[in-house]
């Protein structure tokens, strides 16, 4: 693999991350992110996705009409998310009843739609899936760093694992209530954004 | 080729739902027996629960069979409908109709040679609906007329389960902490009157025989419990109290 490709890869997962830089997808980042399980999948939900929108589009983006492209993209987009929902029902139930609606959502997931208009719509299909890949996994890296945060202090464990253990609970230390509710995955994406851009400069407006 | 004309605009349009069409068609043919197998494994899961067994996905349907003995559908009447099968009965759409005309399912599991009653259960919750399962006790009694006979008017198990109540509020009805508290509850008094279940605001009374002590932050919630317990079980008043 050669060092642009490589690229495309790993911006997203640092100086390009949809969430953190260009603040792309945050809904659902805020809703599945109570445990780390509901998150992996939704992070992995989103990579096939993306880059197999990515990888449809791009091949069919000298034959798709300027006019209904969003349409089209649309059309590949939803098919692909009907796709994951339903195998989600089957193969892994448990998980898809708690991600329930978020599944749907991913359509609407700016991130996927703004990689189709900006990215597959100009370039080759491999590199557009590599690109695809990238975004999903920047998305998803964030995802479940919340979410580890987010059940570790809201419920004490990490997959379902007991972390913190019984002493501590003895000793008076409770579960943060506040953790498992939405605004703390918003104040804990803005702790992350901020430590990112304490370590990495590039991304600190000049002005 | 010119891809910007109408007509190519069309038929790029049509031929594309087409596929796709027929992609989601047969993915979804395809899945379908898998997906409703999942669908019937978690309602005996959910059943197994209310009877206090503790049931995981691979052998919920073992226990179940080993368990549930028997299975019917009730008419208004109290009598047995032959030909419904109860566990498929939609119970939304029972509750719809006038309730002369409900055809409700009943189940009977054997459980330590005690035969209990599990009850299923339907309402509106707060985002969406909300439905469970209620596992009654039978109770030895003399009725009036001077013989042993059973009867059923207490709560054995609870278990409550909805689509999208708020987490952390309404969502617990969905918790063991909640679904405890309705264990060793009436819903029909000594005297054959119904009581229904009580979701008291600001703690329920533990000792009142229908009191449970309601969700804070999750009123709507809680009142939804307490409407969807009242509508559900009094179909069943006159079946519970004349069992032999």
């Amino acid at each position: 693999m050669n060092a642009k490709n490589w690229k495309l890869l790993t911006n997203p997962l640092n100086d390009e991350n949809p969430i953190t830089v260009q603040v792309l997808g945050i809904c659902s980042a805020l809703a599945v992110t109570v445990q780390v399980k509901p998150a992996m999948v939704m992070a992995l939900s989103v990579i096939v996705v993306t880059s197999f929108s990515n990888l449809v589009i791009s091949f069919l983006r000298k034959t798709i009409p300027m006019r209904i492209r969003i349409i089209v993209q649309l059309v590949v987009v939803a098919t692909l998310v009907i796709m994951v929902d339903q195998i989600l029902k089957a193969y892994v139930y448990d998980v898809s009843k708690k991600l329930s609606v978020f599944v749907g959502l991913i359509i609407t997931n700016c991130i996927i739609m703004g990689r189709l208009e900006a990215f597959a719509m100009a370039n080759k299909p491999m590199e557009s899936f590599l690109d695809g890949i990238g975004n999903g996994a920047g998305y998803g890296l964030i995802l479940v760093i919340v979410a580890t945060a987010r059940e570790l202090f809201g419920s004490g464990s990490v997959l379902g694992y007991q972390l913190i253990p019984q002493k501590f609970y003895d000793l008076g230390y409770q579960n943060n209530g506040l953790m498992i509710l939405p605004p703390m995955a918003l104040i804990t994406v803005g702790i992350i954004i901020w430590i990112q851009r304490s370590k990495n400069h590039k991304l600190v407006d000049k002005s | 080729m010119n891809t910007q004309s109408n007509s190519y605009t069309f038929i790029y349009a049509s031929v594309i739902v087409l596929i796709v069409a027929s992609i989601l068609a047969v993915m979804a043919t395809a899945l379908k027996p898998a997906q409703e197998k999942n669908i019937e494994i978690e309602k005996k899961e959910n059943i197994l629960t209310s009877l206090r067994i503790t049931s995981t996905r691979s052998d919920a349907e073992k226990l179940y069979d080993k368990y549930i003995v028997d299975k019917y559908a009730l008419n208004s009447e109290g009598e047995k409908v032959s030909q419904v099968d109860p566990f498929t009965i939609n119970l939304r759409e029972e509750l719809k109709k006038p309730r002369d005309k409900r055809i409700l399912p009943v189940f009977n599991a054997e459980k330590n040679d005690t035969v209990f009653l599990v009850i299923p259960v339907y309402g509106k919750g707060l985002w969406g609906p909300i439905w469970g399962y209620i596992s009654l006790e039978p109770e030895k009694y003399t009725n009036p007329k001077g013989t042993e006979s059973t009867r059923y008017r207490e709560i054995y198990g609870a278990f409550f389960d909805h689509k999208a109540e708020t987490p952390g509020l309404g969502a617990e009805i969905a918790t063991p902490g909640f679904q405890k508290q309705f264990r060793g509850k009436s819903i029909i008094d000594a005297y054959g009157k119904f009581l229904g279940i009580k979701v008291a605001k600001g703690g329920g009374n533990p000792e009142a025989p229908n009191e449970v002590d309601a969700i804070s932050g999750g009123t709507i919630t809680s009142k939804g419990v307490q409407a969807m317990l009242d509508t559900c079980l009094i179909s069943y008043k006159d079946y519970l109290i004349t069992q032999y």
